[in-house]
């Protein structure tokens, strides 16, 4: 359903790239579509209808008369206003007050509190500090044994406290960080209804009690319409400073994003994309407002396959691609690369094409890469560097050696000969290398 | 803006009921009326294209005795039709396999508690199968669980396949001629191949033990959930071939309204509400109620 309203959106949009002045109609055809969007991707509908203003009103306005590509504009203005609501600059947690700083988490049953705990954690020593992971939790079962377990597999300590007061406990955790020369100490609350007056009192106790330079609102990217009044009932009880949005490594549009922050102006300060510790990523608005949009998130992509792709390397190898001398090793570094930037699969979710495509027709490809990388592991440097010595009976070899048929090596190298070709004739634009083994017939 | 927010929620009530109180039978609602009731169905995350199409009904239906509203109640309560009963009921001579699925964090391991608590206080005995080998803790949360209630948990080691906790549990079930068998698994985000792949996997490790196993595969969603609902429930069913929908948290604010749309075009029913984190905070899933938040008349 999404796909199809967001397919209907790019349609309205690209068709009014053509026209050259936007009327009435045509304007009022793409709110029309934005709203369903917008309403599919969970953003709250008062929300929604307070953005769509802000936009209608600026699209009629000068600036897309008077340009030549008012449909461009459209999206522009759109993309731009959501990156302005969703916050300009990036921010991180405020570690304020006295050490050790108390960075506090509160939200909902079940919105990732605990994770995130464990993941801000590692967050931070990363960055250099000396984090104590407690819990307060003292109505769920086995909460505090989780986080426990969690700072285990992440090597981050965990406050073991007695009682089941949780002021109490969050005081003894304070205390325990100062004796250990620890300097924030990050708080997993139990999770709680706004509803539930005792359970607010609970959390605004801590706050008192505490006085925490960072609370931190936990918020289910899975969540719907609702969310506005979950949050804006925690920002009314308790000086909340910021939220973290988490499960967005699912296929959810994330419109809660847009709801709390135009709700409460909170930045958001990182998204959680897994179960492990190490899962925790900064917020790009840009991002999340292409997500929202349903436009795929293109930008994610360039900037995971530049941090795992070795400039350098790259820039070596572009030229040997011009030059046609790309041989097995080159190859072969490739795919290493590729898979620093993960699984195909995981490439593919984040290009706006790629949405539609059932992963399940991505499976053979992986399992393509993984018996080439073998093929390749089992060719000679000799090899590697020519190709094209690769007669009959070394086919037969490799193919042995790699535990795999001479037809799999029979059709690596006609792969790797066509994308030898295409690259030649690519040769003078600069290449993607990622596209270019998906042109010779590498993934779908 | 939380203000204005607010009061135009409130105010959409305001003229909902308003508008609701004023049509009478034989009258056409006019515009505004409609509009309402749009945003209240959005509001309580039914999703814009359901709430769209069950407003533009009312809107062709013809004039007579039935009022508008009645024909939108009538018509979400034909398609929860099916949400009658607690499930398929118990198989002759051999235990009832219910398996618990959902994404991470909407109530699978604490509704797995409230069912085996209500099945023993219907005098069944009851087994529980800690399949969540992932999650830090899952097994202890289920096993506190477990001596609350004084029902056994089958477990393994943590890291371990969860399709073989499920053949044990499936087992001992059997030889101890337990009447239920309840199985926790890891919460899951339906976009994950392996861990979908997984699910079959122990759908069949019940089927190996007990024929005819899972009897039902119940999906636990969390009412706060917005139209990823509606995909998770598909892959959900396509994977684990889900029988049927809990609610849990319906508790909170959130109405939940995903899972009509998830009723309409999947065909499943709403077996059980949760209402809280104790142990009896699960009811029969009540459509007339249900609907009543729907259309926001329940305060
Ligand atoms: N896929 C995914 N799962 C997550 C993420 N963050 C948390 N989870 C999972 O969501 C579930 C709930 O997470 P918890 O950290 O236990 O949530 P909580 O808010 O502490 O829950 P309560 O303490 O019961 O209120 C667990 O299964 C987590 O593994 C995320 O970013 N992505
Ligand atoms: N208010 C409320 N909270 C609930 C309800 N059901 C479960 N919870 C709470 O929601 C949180 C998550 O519940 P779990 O049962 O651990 O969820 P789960 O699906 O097993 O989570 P994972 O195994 O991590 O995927 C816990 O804090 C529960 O106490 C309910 O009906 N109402
Ligand atoms: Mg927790
Ligand atoms: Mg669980």
């Amino acid at each position: 359903m999404f796909e199809h309203i967001s397919q209907r959106l790019q349609r309205t949009l690209s068709m009014m790239r053509g026209v050259v002045r936007v009327d009435e109609a045509s304007l009022g055809e793409a709110l029309r579509d934005l709203r369903m969007a917008l309403l599919e991707a969970d953003v709250n509908f008062g929300v929604v209808k307070d953005f769509l203003a802000v936009v209608g009103e600026r699209a009629q306005g000068q600036e897309v008369l008077d340009s030549l590509s008012p449909g461009q504009q459209v999206v522009k203005i759109v993309h731009e206003e959501m990156v302005k609501l969703l916050g300009g600059a990036r921010v991180s947690l405020r570690l304020e007050g006295a050490t050790p700083h108390v960075v506090m988490l509160v939200g909902l049953q079940g919105a990732g509190k605990t994770t995130t705990a464990a993941k801000l954690g590692h967050r931070l020593r990363c960055s250099g500090h000396s984090p104590l992971l407690a819990s307060v939790d003292v109505h769920r079962p086995a909460a505090r044994e989780q986080l426990a377990q969690m700072a285990t597999s992440a090597s981050l300590q965990a406050f073991e406290g007695d009682g089941d007061d949780p002021v109490d406990l969050a005081r003894q955790a304070v205390e325990a960080a100062r004796l250990n020369g620890r300097d924030v100490v990050v708080l997993d609350t139990a999770g709680r209804l706004h509803l539930d007056g005792t359970m607010m009192d609970e959390a605004a106790a801590l706050v008192e009690a505490l006085n925490p330079g960072d609370v931190v609102y936990v918020a289910d990217s899975l969540a719907g319409q609702d969310a506005v009044n979950t949050v804006s009932v925690f920002g009314g009880r308790l000086p909340l400073t910021g939220t973290v949005l988490t499960k967005l490594d699912g296929d959810a549009r994330g419109g809660v994003a847009m709801s709390i922050v135009a709700v409460t102006g909170l930045p958001i300060l990182y998204v959680g994309v897994g179960e492990r510790f190490e899962d925790l990523e900064p917020f790009h608005p840009d991002r999340i407002a292409s997500r929202i949009l349903g436009m795929g998130d293109i930008l994610t992509l360039i900037e995971k396959a530049q941090d795992a792709v070795d400039v350098e390397k790259t820039a070596d190898m572009e030229k040997r691609l011009r030059e046609a001398t790309f041989t097995f090793e080159d190859f072969r570094e490739q795919m290493r690369q590729m898979n620093k930037i993960g699984s195909i699969s995981k490439l593919f979710e984040m290009l706006p094409m790629g949405r539609g495509i059932d992963s399940k027709v991505l499976a053979p490809a992986e399992d393509d890469m993984r018996r080439f990388s073998a093929i390749i592991d089992s060719m000679t440097a000799e090899e590697r560097c020519h190709p094209q010595t690769i007669d009959g009976s070394r086919r037969r070899r490799i193919a042995k050696g790699s535990g795999t048929r001479v037809q799999d090596v029979n059709q690596l190298l006609k792969q790797f000969n066509t994308a030898r070709k295409l690259m030649r004739k690519l040769g003078r634009q600069r290449g993607n290398p990622l596209d270019m083994m998906r042109s010779a017939g590498f993934g779908p | 803006m939380v203000g204005a927010l607010g009061r135009s929620l409130s105010r959409t009530r305001a003229r909902l009921s308003d508008a609701l109180r004023h049509l009478v039978p034989s009258q056409k609602p006019d515009e505004e009326t409609l509009e309402a009731l749009e945003e209240a169905l959005i509001a309580a995350d039914v999703g814009p294209t359901t709430a769209l199409r069950l407003v533009e009904n009312l809107r062709q239906a013809p004039v007579d005795d039935e009022s508008p509203p009645e024909r939108l109640r009538a018509a979400m309560l034909e398609t929860l039709a099916k949400s009658k009963t607690e499930g398929n009921g118990p198989p002759d001579g051999r235990p009832q396999v219910i398996l618990l699925v959902g994404v991470n964090g909407s109530g699978k391991t604490t509704t797995a508690a409230k069912l085996g608590a209500r099945y023993v206080a219907q005098g069944r005995s009851v087994i529980f199968g800690a399949a969540d080998t992932f999650r830090a803790a899952g097994v202890e949360q289920l096993e506190v669980w477990g001596a609350r209630l004084d029902v056994s948990v089958i477990a393994h080691q943590p890291g371990g396949d969860p399709a073989a906790v499920v053949y044990d549990t499936c087992e001992a079930g059997r030889s101890r001629g337990i009447n239920v068998v309840l199985i926790d698994t890891a919460g899951r985000l339906h976009t994950k191949d392996n861990l979908m792949a997984e699910l079959s996997k122990i759908h069949r490790a019940a089927a190996k033990v007990i024929e005819g196993a899972p009897d039902e595969v119940w999906l636990v969603l969390d009412a706060t959930t917005g139209q990823n609902g509606l995909r998770q429930a598909e892959e959900f069913l396509q994977h684990a071939g889900v029988t049927g929908l809990i609610l849990a948290k319906l508790d909170g604010s959130a109405k939940g309204g995903v899972a009509l749309a998830i009723a309409e075009t999947l065909d499943l029913p709403i077996r059980f509400v949760g209402t809280g984190e104790g142990i009896d905070n699960l009811a029969p899933f009540d459509a007339e109620a249900y609907v009543d938040g729907l259309l926001g008349e329940d305060q």
